[in-house]
């Protein structure tokens, strides 16, 4: 563990920030410490000063103060044009951790009662662990099979809760190598505390070296496409089907128009919603006639499906 | 003949519609409930001294800090400064001769106490172990304990709330003397009239919320379960409409106590009376407005933590503005420091650092970081316990002479007052250092790198409680032997203060007249002899 | 309460007048939301699941929510009527009849709500195990909130009920403590119910029914 867990440690606020993201929110941070720091400063010394200098019996001159508009414009004004430059700094950091570059690995993740399972791309699974590359974008979808989590990465300054019946998503970029402590932030039951876990950073050589090193197993996107067919999604959804279905081809991120004239943009929790409950948001042009297979399928198998579908291999 | 000499019996007392009685009824009450709160409290500190969770099991320990959230904030937070300080000073301090509905008063806390003892009931059937916050698909799937009648109990007290408010607001509008305009009228009524408002508009959407999650637990209605086309957010949007708000109804109160302590002790007119009175009207308006700040992480849209981030800093402002206010207050006045004073400054300095930090947990990209963390936890209990339950106690010390006729020992008062403010900040401070370091909330167990901080929080906690048990002596002892209060003991102003103390059942012998100014005092005025 | 003197008698009696009808009307606020809550809760779902919502609602009884509607609205007449009879119009007899009068068309609504659900109850649309749209997303929802919000208010019809014909035969027999201004509270109190149910009925009934 990088945080040193001897007793007589040596203090410090902050753990070594180990994202891009926590260089930025620690940038805040500080900034916020400064001015809070100061404004709680200010206001104990006032009140300090006043209760010694005007305290009872002492010889000062006193008397009753008048109106002073300006003072109580002021300090409402000031204090206001600071918090939104606050508000504005934070929000635009926020935004950025919203935004998953184009390049991010992707990594599924299924939390439940009390660990979390981690599958990466080419099919390797980790309980409670999850190895990542150095300065490599990593972007999680996560879902829950039971309770909501949340997957809590201090050194990251990052956490996101995870749902049931839906996938959220998280997305960092390591910049220190080591091993960093995984929490569940969202209490879930009897041994919410024990949810722990690891990330490991390693150097990208290695990452892939570990990578490849696991047990032979076929590629999350590979398992998929076996799904599509085992399921029978091909029967519709293949090119020379006789069945009237829309093209899955880069479906993933592609606008879509809606029976009811709304158009949204396909994301991993519109396929899911598809597989699962195939009447809610059909397609404009198309028949509601797509079973569901709500039952058939483990949120794995929703997972595999969706990293088929993105590997762009022609359904 | 004063309220406590008409009638000596119990029915004289549980029946009783004076708004006084009442009052002393709902504080015997919230007492019993704070200490079985903080006994909770007690052992979840002695838990975590030590990283392993050795002294109770997982399940006990979730059921401790649930029942520790679930009676501080509903049978002691919300129903203090309001049912008790408000339903005995809100009419003296109108000049009226009782709240508007004094039989709907005593309904009130008829409704408080079976709430109350539906929630026991919970515990004592084994407690329920979902938090505070009974957040779904947890507590409508997944937990094992007694959701369904600790929400019952909620249901309950909540219309205590609602009746309580309601019975406020029409008061206010009507019983008050002739003259006494609404620019003339104390703070603390202004505070109360808003907190009033927001229980009559609040608390509904709680008692529906815990409606769905009954009906979701035992009859699988399925509004919040994902496979059955619900959505667990909706749960959270629910809750935080009301528990935003909520805790705006444990601050407003707080502060309307402030802003008639400071100006008695520092012998000076509040300082920008009209801006105080409009903050406290826009905190409990903006109020309504920031609850989708508690979910930032949860899933919500990007947009809709935009706007929840940003109206949650509007909010501050009129907050800081009140500190300002307060802190202008003391300038060029003649400052006292009986023990009502200590607790207050103490309320403006803590309340002052939570204030900030909250500010901390509205920037959205520190939020990532630092909710579901000890940040949090320590954030709010400033608030709540450096801000609410001190104003509580200042209010307490202050308005005890006229509740009971009493002076206690101004001395021991004020060692209790330093002794609290300092196991507070023992018991506090590092557990913003916890959440910065990444120690989440509600983990019974936890890794050892976290001992150190942990240690010192619990030992400021030993402190902190000899400070909460030192008044039961103190102000006991009064209650026997306590010198004579007087109608005036502090010189203040305020209609309250010109009836004896205690006051006759009927209030006022005859109705008073509204004063010529709201906070009269004047620095260089000397002080009247203390009446024997 | 200390003697006063007429004058403070009159201000008295004003001023118990206005507490009624302000403390009414703020317990009304506190009521709508309630309502509020679970109408949160309604287009939550409904923007989530519009088609669901559509399809579900196209199977409760419009004819007979409409007939319980124009009943509502003529018994809150009714009511109406009633407090403008109070007072020195000399109309005061009236009052018990169309208090009573109020009271059955809320009595016959409440009948009618009954047989609403014994229908639903029999074609499978109470949510549950046995429901017949489970295929529909959102339409177990969208009667999970019907049986919510409808049977909320049917409670507090019933209510209402019981205060009209309190009312109605405390000021048939000229009681004190049916005084004209206890009479108008319970008429607001009366007036909000059916201003719900107007919001009910076109988001209960009228979704995606056009033509």
């Amino acid at each position: 563990m990088n945080a040193d867990t001897r007793l007589s440690a040596n203090f410090r606020l902050l753990a070594q920030g180990a994202s891009t993201a926590a260089e930025r929110s620690d940038l805040l941070f500080n900034a916020m410490l400064v001015l809070c720091g100061a404004m709680a400063l200010g206001v104990c010394i006032a009140i300090t000063l006043f209760a010694v200098r005007y305290r009872h019996g002492a010889r000062v001159s006193r008397g009753r103060v008048g109106r002073q508009i300006g003072l109580e414009i002021g300090w409402t004004l000031v204090p206001l044009a600071l918090f939104l430059g606050l508000y504005a700094w934070a929000a635009h950091d926020f935004v950025q951790i919203y935004r998953p570059p184009a390049d991010a690995l992707p990594v599924y993740v299924v939390a439940k009662q009390w660990m979390w399972k981690l599958q990466h791309r080419n099919g390797r699974r980790e309980i409670n662990e999850l190895h990542v590359p150095l300065g490599q974008p990593v972007r999680l979808v996560m879902t829950s099979q039971d309770a909501i989590h949340s997957f809590f990465v201090p050194a990251f300054r990052l956490k996101q809760d995870v749902l049931p019946g839906r996938y959220t998503a998280l997305w960092f970029t390591a910049t220190q190598l080591g091993e960093f402590r995984l929490f569940c932030a969202e209490y879930c039951g009897s041994e919410h505390s024990q949810m722990l876990g690891r990330i490991v950073v390693m150097q990208p050589a290695e990452y892939s070296k570990w990578l490849g090193s696991g047990t032979e197993q076929p590629s999350l996107a590979q398992y998929g496409f076996a799904r599509f067919r085992e399921l029978g999604c091909s029967g519709c959804h293949a090119a020379g089907s006789s069945v009237h279905a829309p093209s899955l081809r880069g479906l993933l991120g592609r606008t879509v128009h809606l029976q009811d004239g709304r158009s949204l943009v396909a994301d991993e929790n519109y396929v899911r919603d598809s597989i699962l409950l195939p009447k809610k948001d059909v397609l404009a042009g198309f028949e509601p006639v797509m079973p569901s297979f709500a039952g058939q399928v483990s949120e794995e198998d929703i997972q595999a499906l969706i990293a088929y579908l993105r590997a762009g291999a022609e359904p | 003949m004063n309220y406590l000499e008409n009638g000596h019996s119990l029915r004289s007392w549980l029946g009783s519609t004076d708004h006084k009685r009442i009052a002393i009824l709902y504080a015997l009450a919230i007492s019993a409930f704070f200490f079985v709160g903080g006994a909770a409290a007690t052992l979840i500190r002695l838990e975590l001294a030590t990283p392993a969770g050795d002294l109770v099991s997982h399940d006990t320990y979730n059921r401790l800090f649930t029942a520790h959230g679930v009676i501080m904030v509903w049978l002691f937070l919300i129903p203090s400064i309001p049912s008790v300080l408000g339903n005995f000073l809100v009419p003296l301090m109108i000049g009226a001769r009782d709240l508007a509905f004094p039989r709907l008063n005593l309904l009130s806390w008829y409704l408080y106490i079976a709430g109350g003892l539906i929630i026991l009931a919970a515990l004592f059937l084994g407690g329920v172990d979902t938090g505070w916050t009974f957040y779904t698909p947890y507590s409508t799937m997944f937990s094992n304990s007694w959701v369904a009648v600790t929400l019952a109990g909620v249901f309950v007290t909540g219309f205590s709330s609602i009746l309580t408010g309601l019975n406020f607001i029409v008061t206010v509008h009507t019983l008050r003397v002739p003259g006494l305009g609404w620019f003339k009228l104390p703070l603390f009524v202004w505070a109360l009239y808003a907190t009033s408002i927001i229980l009559v508009l609040a608390t509904p959407v709680l008692a529906i919320t815990a409606l769905l999650v009954v009906a979701e637990r035992l009859w699988q209605i399925g509004v919040f379960d994902p496979a059955h086309g619900g959505d667990p957010l909706l749960f959270q949007h629910l809750f935080w409409f009301y528990s935003h708000p909520a805790v705006y109804i444990m601050v407003l109160p707080a502060m309307g106590v402030v802003s008639e302590i400071v100006p008695c002790f520092a012998r000076q007119r509040i300082f920008g009376y009209r801006f105080m009175a409009y903050a406290i009207l826009a905190i409990a308006s903006i109020g309504f407005l920031v609850w989708g700040h508690h979910m930032f992480v949860s899933g919500q849209s990007l947009a809709a933590s935009m706007v929840f981030s940003l109206l949650s800093f509007l909010v501050a402002i009129p907050s800081a503005i009140k500190v300002f206010n307060w802190t202008a207050t003391l300038y060029k006045g003649a400052i006292h420091f009986d023990a009502p004073m200590l607790y207050a400054l103490g309320f403006v300095g803590l309340f002052t650092i939570g204030g900030l930090t909250g500010l901390i947990l509205a920037s959205l990209s520190l939020d990532v970081h630092l909710t579901d963390t000890y940040f949090v936890v320590s954030h709010f209990h400033y608030i709540m316990v450096g801000g609410s339950v001190m104003a509580y106690f200042a209010g307490l010390h202050f308005w005890w002479p006229k509740v009971t006729g009493r002076m206690y020992s101004d001395t021991w008062a004020r060692i209790a007052a330093v002794l609290i403010f300092l196991g507070f900040n023992f018991t506090f401070f590092p557990q913003y250092l916890l959440g910065v370091q990444g120690m989440p909330r509600r983990y019974h167990a936890y890794p050892p790198e976290f001992q150190v901080l942990n240690l010192f929080s619990s030992a400021g906690a030993v402190v902190l409680a000899l400070g909460y048990l030192l008044p039961l002596a103190y102000l006991g002892w009064s209650l026997r032997a306590g010198r004579a209060a007087g109608a005036n003991p502090f010189a203040a102003t305020g209609l309250e203060w010109t009836t004896p103390s205690p006051p006759p059942t009927h209030n006022f012998e005859h109705l008073p007249q509204a004063p010529d100014e709201v906070y009269g005092y004047d620095p260089n005025a000397s002080l009247p002899e203390p009446a024997e | 309460m200390s003697a006063s003197l007429p004058l403070e008698r009159h201000r008295e009696a004003v001023a118990a007048a206005r507490t009624a009808s302000l403390g009414m009307w703020i317990f009304l606020g506190s009521e709508l939301l309630f309502f509020g809550g679970l109408l949160m809760a309604y287009l939550y779902a409904r923007t989530h699941w519009p088609q669901g919502f559509g399809q579900a609602s196209a199977r409760t009884h419009v004819v007979l929510g409409t007939l319980n509607t124009g009943l509502l609205l003529t018994s809150s007449a009714l009511v109406a009527l009633a407090v403008a009879c109070q007072g020195p119009t000399g109309r005061g007899r009236w009052v018990p009849w169309l208090l009573g009068a109020g009271a059955a068309l809320g009595t016959a609504f409440l009948a009618i709500k009954g047989w609403e659900y014994r229908s639903e109850w029999r074609e499978g649309l109470f949510p549950g195990p046995g429901f017949a749209l489970k295929a529909v997303a959102g339409a177990e929802l969208f009667f999970v909130l019907y049986f919510l919000l409808t049977g909320l208010h049917s409670v507090h019809l019933l209510v209402g009920v019981a205060l009209l014909v309190a009312f109605g035969r405390g000021t048939r027999k000229k009681r004190a403590w049916a005084a004209p201004r206890r009479v108008e509270a319970a008429a607001l109190y009366w007036h909000f119910v059916d201003v719900v149910w107007i919001f009910l009925y076109p988001l209960l009934y009228l979704v995606n029914r056009h033509g």
